[in-house]
């Protein structure tokens, strides 16, 4: 669905990204883990448009969409929910989440918009609670859910989230994860970022290590959560350490 | 003083302060779309006073005040197209001095085209000597006209920003630029439909108010400067405040002719500007929080 090649990338002219190549396939959770700096919003940043790549491919659905800007690329179904959640504060739950159907405003399908609604307040009967509530006086955990409940209001064939868990208690990290799991088994397709290496790794089937701007390690999953440099470096533990004790 | 003297203080007060809050509305228009102050907004609002004059030629009063409102519009909208589209990230000082530039332009422009003579719309209705008594006072029946024009103007405004799904675009841009992208608004175009909002908005300010006011080439700064004035003193950005701010502003400015030399009377403004950005920039409405995370 998603393949990405060389793709070099950054911010004026600090290069961030180098040389970065992955896919991700249809039906798949895909998760990028790394640490702070290691240019995952980079990536995800430029895969939507908010950035330009100064080298590489990136195709998704076999049409390259390196150069198109990021309002075009929601169009064509790749969807993202950004770092930090960024709701329109000053607007109510439901504005934000009807502007995030303007992709079936322009195609002037109504009907979509009214049906997406009601599907994500199934997924989050919170928001239909705080329906008339400004964005802004929501808790963090809640306006993660607006987020993510807007970027699917576009209806995209694959979502990519940066760091849903962050800032947020345990608790409503366990519940985005699990709505995560289950977008999925609605057949969506997810780009994950986390931070959170373990709980991301818990329900992604592939994964990617970033670390300065390079893809240092690939595999599934498990392998992944195995692995032990991933171990050491991401999840906390240190094995050699641990057959000390 | 006697009562009947305050009131028609008062109601001068209410007539140049509605004005004062169109021209600081169409000031927010822009600053929420792009965060930059658009010194050419005094000029929209001659600009519209002085097409509406020229077109009373061909058309009937109503069909030239729309005219001249869809004209200035146009302007505005090529305005941003031609010099404000293009730029990447340009920096506030190079936005002041590209919206300076561009005042000075269409002034003389229009200096070239009508030249120097002072013109004014015919009254709405009546003549400048009819007036309405209401209670012990006369009102001018344009009075009536700015005033209620006005007010039917915020009240769309406000349905537009509100209800229609362009407005809440436009809104969504002003809050968070990228997001309003990630969810396939095309910014750039919010940007273009602000300027042309505002050059409308204030090309209708003009019409409404050159009956009282006259108009002329150069009668655009003045008004920027109270415009800007009335949206620093509400908050910069918040056009409920900009009404009320107006008011404040109209009001004080003519129970000052009563204390002081009628020519003294652009001192209070600019006093306020002054005092205003040295004890609350972020004005008498706004949030200081917010003031404090803005760039200008």
């Amino acid at each position: 669905m998603l393949k990405i090649k060389n793709l070099e990338s950054g911010y004026g002219k600090l290069r961030v990204l180098r040389r970065v190549t992955m896919h991700v396939a249809g039906g798949e959770i895909v998760t990028i883990i790394g640490a702070n700096g290691a240019g995952k919003t980079t990536l995800l940043s430029t895969i939507s448009g908010l950035l330009k790549p100064s080298a590489g491919e990136i195709a998704f659905d076999k049409q390259d969409i390196s150069r198109t800007p990021a309002e075009k690329v929601v169009f064509l179904g790749c969807s993202l929910v950004p770092e930090g959640r960024q709701v329109f504060s000053s607007m109510t739950v439901k504005e934000n989440l009807v502007l995030g159907a303007y992709v079936n405003y322009r195609r002037n399908k109504r009907d979509r918009v009214k049906t997406g609604l009601e599907k994500v307040y199934g997924l989050f009967p919170i928001l239909k609670e705080r329906e008339k509530q400004l964005a802004g006086t929501l808790s963090g955990g809640e306006q993660q859910m607006l987020a993510i409940g807007r970027a699917l209001m576009a209806e995209p064939r694959l979502i990519m989230m940066d760091e849903p868990s962050m800032g947020l208690a345990p608790l409503i990290v366990k519940d985005i994860f699990s709505i995560i799991v289950r977008l999925r088994e609605e057949g969506n397709t997810v780009l994950l970022v986390e931070q959170n290496a373990k709980a991301a790794l818990g329900i992604a089937d592939r994964g990617y290590v970033l670390e300065t701007g390079r893809i240092i390690l690939q595999g599934t999953a498990e392998d992944l959560l195995s692995n032990k440099d991933v171990q050491r470096a991401y999840l906390g533990r240190d094995l050699d350490t641990e057959t000390t004790l | 003083m006697n009562f009947d003297l305050f009131f028609q203080y008062i109601v001068a007060g209410i007539t140049y302060g509605t004005i004062y809050a169109v021209v600081a509305i169409g000031f927010n228009i822009i600053y929420n779309a792009t965060g930059i102050i658009n010194f050419a907004q005094g000029e929209f609002v001659m600009l519209g006073g002085m097409t509406a004059v020229t077109l009373l030629r061909y058309l009937p009063l109503p069909a030239a005040v729309l005219a001249a409102m869809i004209i200035t519009m146009l302007v505005g909208g090529l305005i941003e197209i031609l010099f404000i589209r293009w730029l990447y990230k340009p920096s506030v000082l190079r936005m002041i001095i590209i919206t300076i530039g561009l005042s000075i332009l269409i002034r003389e422009t229009a200096l070239h085209i009508w030249g120097e003579g002072v013109k004014a719309l015919p009254y709405f209705t009546g003549t400048s000597v009819s007036s309405i008594k209401l209670g012990g006072v006369f009102i001018s029946p344009q009075v009536l006209w700015v005033v209620g024009i006005s007010a039917v103007m915020v009240a769309l405004l406000n349905i537009f920003f509100s209800y229609t799904i362009t407005g809440r675009q436009m809104r969504a841009c002003s809050v968070n630029r990228d997001a309003a992208r990630l969810c396939g608004i095309n910014a750039k175009n919010m940007v273009t439909l602000s300027f042309m909002l505002s050059a409308a908005i204030g090309a209708l300010g003009g019409c409404i108010v050159s009956p009282i006011t006259y108009v002329q080439y150069d009668s655009g700064t003045p008004l920027a400067i109270k415009g800007f004035t009335v949206a620093i003193l509400g908050g910069l950005g918040n056009s409920v405040a900009a009404v009320a701010a107006g008011l404040v502003l109209g009001i004080l400015e003519s129970f000052s002719i009563w204390v002081m030399p009628a020519a003294y009377k652009d001192v209070i403004s600019i006093s306020i500007l002054l005092l205003i950005l040295f004890v609350r920039p972020s004005g008498l409405f706004g949030s200081k929080e917010a003031a404090d995370l803005k760039e200008f």
